[in-house]
């Protein structure tokens, strides 16, 4: 399976995710949240960031189901589904991730047709902190 | 009031095309290829490779401008591109060159792109050039390949405006009836019918192996010169009337989940700048060339570049719509999905061709022609006129 290849900016997020938090970038100053994380901030330029905890609560925004050919970790588990998930706390930021059937599950833990767009979803968090999503 | 001019309007024209033959396994290299492609376009205007003295090309072109250069003997170059964005950037290859010309940078150009895709690696195979930004994001939860990254948005699309997968059959299937009037098309004798598309295998659903455009090893190329020199060329000119790239504000590339409103992508800048200068609009469009590496670019870029309503993209392809006789006949060579996939340059020369009025599904006295690059990825647009 792919691992993250964390950058500067996105290296917090995966810092708290190994924690068992979802943290979101926000600017230190006017405070409006930004994804994916970078240097500054889009609407007032600041530098200064805070890294803003959220209810890990979230809609399906969208999903698709992968099929072969695949990287081999990945076929294995084909079909499997991949969903994006819009944040609750911040409508504008949605995270890919898996749809599974509690943490630590594989990608494959539920029928890949589950998932609906609209549905609610919680975060949980996999073997070396991976984002995964169960339905809430 | 001063007006600001427009500086491009009809100031260059594409007066050479060349190109390879089309296969899934070509026994030439890139290099050669790229050659042959740039020769045969210099050929077809009239022009001595010795007179070039401008390039443009795609960042993921492996040929570079000195191999090149050595190679078929161009003169001394002043003007030399690169455009970034994969299939994005094909159609900002003409529009620098046109750029460059009526600036007085450069008077012959010659963009191109060579490659082996269908004899090479898949590009998402190699996860040892995986980016960080935005790949980290996604890459680990199993959006592998480009058609995963796009299926998201079809998705989205399909559920907000009841788009369905007949539309999508649609796109492919006028593509494919085109091809099956094209000699060079690698899919010229292969008819493709709806319980075809309907019973294929799924490759990342909603998207089926006929929502997803060939692998192809082939080259192209197109020579560019000033309106004044044109005139004398031996190949009627085709005018670059407008030209546009685009990358919105809080774009975010093909992944494009994290703005306001990802449905409208790249398309939508650069048609607002492509139609800013030009002297028609989508209704005066004749024929169009919309780059499809995945069907559902088209209905995408139908809403993007203006020829229809928000939302409208899917039932724009109804009733024959993009069939020559339709309201706008669609990728007359075959496009991506069924002449070749040579990251879009195929769909500028077939433009050319229409308005030559030299196409293998000529559209009768087709006089204006769109051409667009990849849309999702940041993306550029060409009109261009006989």
């Amino acid at each position: 399976m792919l691992n993250p290849v964390t950058d500067t900016d996105g290296a917090p997020f995966w810092e708290y995710a190994a924690r068992g938090e979802l943290r979101v970038q926000a600017c230190g100053d006017c405070h409006e949240p930004r994804f994916p994380p970078r240097p500054c901030c889009p609407r007032c330029q600041s530098f200064a960031s805070e890294w803003r905890l959220t209810s890990g609560r979230g809609r399906i925004w969208s999903y698709v189901v992968p099929h072969p050919p695949l990287l081999p970790d990945y076929a294995e588990q084909a079909p499997y589904n991949v969903v994006v998930v819009e944040l609750e706390d911040c409508p504008r930021i949605r995270l890919a991730g898996n749809l599974v059937a509690h943490a630590g599950a594989p990608l494959n833990s539920l029928d890949p047709h589950s998932p609906r767009i609209g549905a609610r979803v919680h975060v949980v968090f996999g073997d070396g902190g991976l984002p995964q999503w169960v339905p809430a | 009031m001063a007006v600001a001019a427009s500086g491009l309007k009809d100031a260059t024209a594409i007066v050479g095309i060349g190109q390879t033959s089309f296969a899934r396994h070509l026994p030439e290299d890139e290099k050669t290829l790229a050659c042959r492609a740039v020769l045969a376009a210099l050929e077809d205007a009239g022009i001595a490779p010795g007179e070039v003295d401008g390039l443009a090309s795609y960042t993921m072109e492996e040929t570079d401008e000195v191999e090149l250069a050595k190679a078929v003997g161009f003169g001394d170059l002043t003007f030399f591109s690169k455009v970034g964005y994969g299939g994005g950037g094909s159609c900002a290859t003409v529009a620098h060159l046109a750029a460059a010309i009526a600036a007085g940078q450069a008077g012959v150009g010659v963009a191109w792109r060579s490659r082996k895709r269908g004899s090479g690696p898949r590009p998402w195979t190699n996860t040892a050039v995986q980016l960080p930004t935005p790949a980290q994001w996604t890459r680990p939860f199993g959006l592998l390949r480009p058609v995963d990254e796009i299926a998201v948005l079809a998705r989205r699309y399909m559920h907000e405006y009841g788009a369905t997968r007949d539309h999508l059959f649609n796109v492919a299937l006028a593509c494919r009836n085109r091809a099956n009037q094209n000699p060079a098309a690698v899919m010229y004798e292969r008819p493709l019918t709806r319980e075809m598309y309907m019973t294929s295998r799924w490759i990342s659903e909603p998207l089926c192996l006929f929502d997803n455009c060939l692998e192809t090893d082939g080259a192209l190329a197109c020579v560019l010169v000033s309106k004044e020199r044109a005139r004398d060329c031996r190949t009627r000119p085709v005018y670059v009337h407008s030209a546009a790239q685009g990358l919105p504000a809080q774009h975010h590339g093909m992944v494009n989940y994290w703005n306001d409103d990802p449905l409208t992508g790249p398309a939508w800048t650069a048609a607002r700048h492509l139609w800013k200068h030009a002297d028609f609009t989508p209704q005066d469009v004749d024929v169009a060339q919309i780059y499809d590496a995945f069907s559902v670019l088209i209905p995408l870029s139908l809403e993007g570049y203006g020829f229809c309503g928000r939302g409208e993209g899917g039932a724009f392809t109804e009733q024959g719509a993009l069939e020559i006789g339709g309201r706008l006949p669609l990728n007359t060579g075959g496009g991506g999905l069924s002449e070749a996939y040579v990251h879009g340059f195929n769909l500028i020369n077939e433009g050319v061709k229409q308005l030559r009025g030299t196409s293998t599904a000529q559209v009768p006295g087709a006089a204006t022609c769109l051409v667009t690059a990849g849309e999702g990825v940041p993306t550029s647009a060409l009109l261009l006129r006989s």
